[in-house]
């Protein structure tokens, strides 16, 4: 427990903190950046940005979640952060779980509180902005664990950044459906989906992040 | 300084297709250091690897007893952070060791990213680094580049103090260097 605090705190510092504050703003930015496009390219017909606005929120979401997937495993990699830790006996399973937390801390509280003025710019009501708030809160955690997985898989191969981008959106499809399809069901099911598919996330991303850093040092 | 010992028996490396080396076997008891000379390219850092436990010789056994402490090229340092903060991370993991910064030639870098140090001030943050984990066992992959005169003397008075304290060490450098009891293997001798 004393070692997870140790690399949530330096994981956090890295995210957050430090010289590359900008860099996590940026995700904030984009998804603003977003929800600011969309009533410019579909106009400005209130009914249809209402009615279309959440998933437009959802979409702005799940990419903006994907930004900062270069900078969460690869650097480490390259650095010998990893061998060290195994030298120490600290295991990457364990290194991934705190990265997966500080991930999520660094990118999801920041995107629930931008949703609130993105509903303003989409114009959705706020029955509609509390059931994207609850499924970001519930569909968030996945996206993060799906962001560490994808960078652990992908890191150490030539232009993986770019090639986990693309392989994580397949895989966010599911809380993509359940996470914005509760928005036109309006009921809570979806979102007890989207939440439970997150949890499955957040218990596997660990154990296959962990491997896949394993592999990558035997080659 | 906790009992050590580390042994490899038979071990043979491969690289994608290439068979590097076969049938190397050491033996090391507190105290005592070994210099593995070889030329570029012919093992030594995977060598260095499969002792660390790190890779998976092709066959062969190790055998460590007491912590391992690895230094080679990567400092495992972040370059945004200064180096005292990227240190502190370390010595937060390893516990309160004592790595004399002022011997090392580092007091005056603490505040400095060290992205903006040298090849060899990152050396010497790293040597910091291995210091401060206080391991039984040390494993230094070329811990000489990029070191001026001063540096490499530095690093043969660190290992003679270790080795003096009952630790091992296995340095692994195609460059000369002083180390207590001056015993070498060439990785040639075990080349397929």
């Amino acid at each position: 427990m004393r070692h997870f605090l140790i690399l949530l705190r330096r994981d956090l510092g890295l995210l957050l903190g430090g010289e590359r504050r900008g860099a996590t703003l940026l995700p904030v930015l984009f998804f603003l950046a977003v929800a600011m496009l969309y009533p410019f390219a579909v106009g400005p017909d209130a009914p249809v940005l209402a009615r279309t606005g959440g998933g437009v929120l959802w979409i702005a979401a799940l990419l903006a979640a994907i930004l900062p997937l270069d900078r969460l495993v690869e650097p480490d990699l390259e650095l010998g952060v990893f061998d060290q830790l195994a030298l120490r006996g600290i295991s990457e399973e364990l290194a991934m779980s705190a990265r997966m937390l500080a991930h999520w801390l660094s990118f999801a509280p920041a995107l629930m509180l931008a949703a609130l003025p993105a509903s303003a710019l989409v114009g959705i009501d706020a029955a509609t902005l509390k059931t994207v708030e609850l499924g970001l809160l519930a569909g968030t955690p996945g996206l993060a664990a799906l962001g560490v997985l994808v960078a652990a898989l992908t890191a150490g191969l030539r232009g993986g950044a770019a090639l986990g981008g693309l392989l994580v959106i397949p895989l966010a499809v599911p809380l993509l459906v359940f996470g914005a399809g509760s928005l036109s069901t309006g009921g809570a099911a979806g979102i007890v989906l989207t939440a439970a598919f997150s949890l499955v996330l957040w218990a596997i991303t660990p154990f296959a992040a962990g491997a896949a850093i394993r592999s990558a040092r035997g080659q | 300084m906790q009992e050590c010992r580390l042994s490899a028996n038979n071990l043979a490396c491969q690289r994608g297709e290439r068979l590097l080396f076969r049938g190397l076997a050491l033996e090391l008891g507190p105290g005592q250091a070994l210099q593995v000379k070889g030329a570029n390219g012919i093992g030594k850092s995977s060598l260095i690897r499969i002792l660390a436990g790190l890779l998976r010789p092709l066959v062969g056994t190790v055998e460590r007893e007491g912590s391992v402490g690895l230094l080679d090229e990567r400092p495992a340092l972040d370059p945004a952070l200064p180096l005292g903060k990227a240190l502190g991370f370390w010595q937060r993991l390893d516990g309160p060791g004592h790595a004399e910064l002022a011997q090392l030639g580092l007091s005056g870098l603490l505040e400095v990213p060290v992205r903006y140090l040298s090849t060899g001030q990152k050396k010497r943050a790293a040597l910091a680094r291995l210091l401060g984990q206080e391991a039984a066992i040390w494993l230094l992959d070329e811990p000489l580049n990029g070191l001026d005169a001063r540096g490499v003397a530095m690093v043969e008075d660190l290992v003679a103090r270790h080795c003096t304290q009952g630790g091992i060490a296995l340095v692994a450098s195609h460059q000369p260097i002083a180390l207590p009891g001056g015993a070498a293997i060439d990785l040639a001798d075990f080349t397929a």
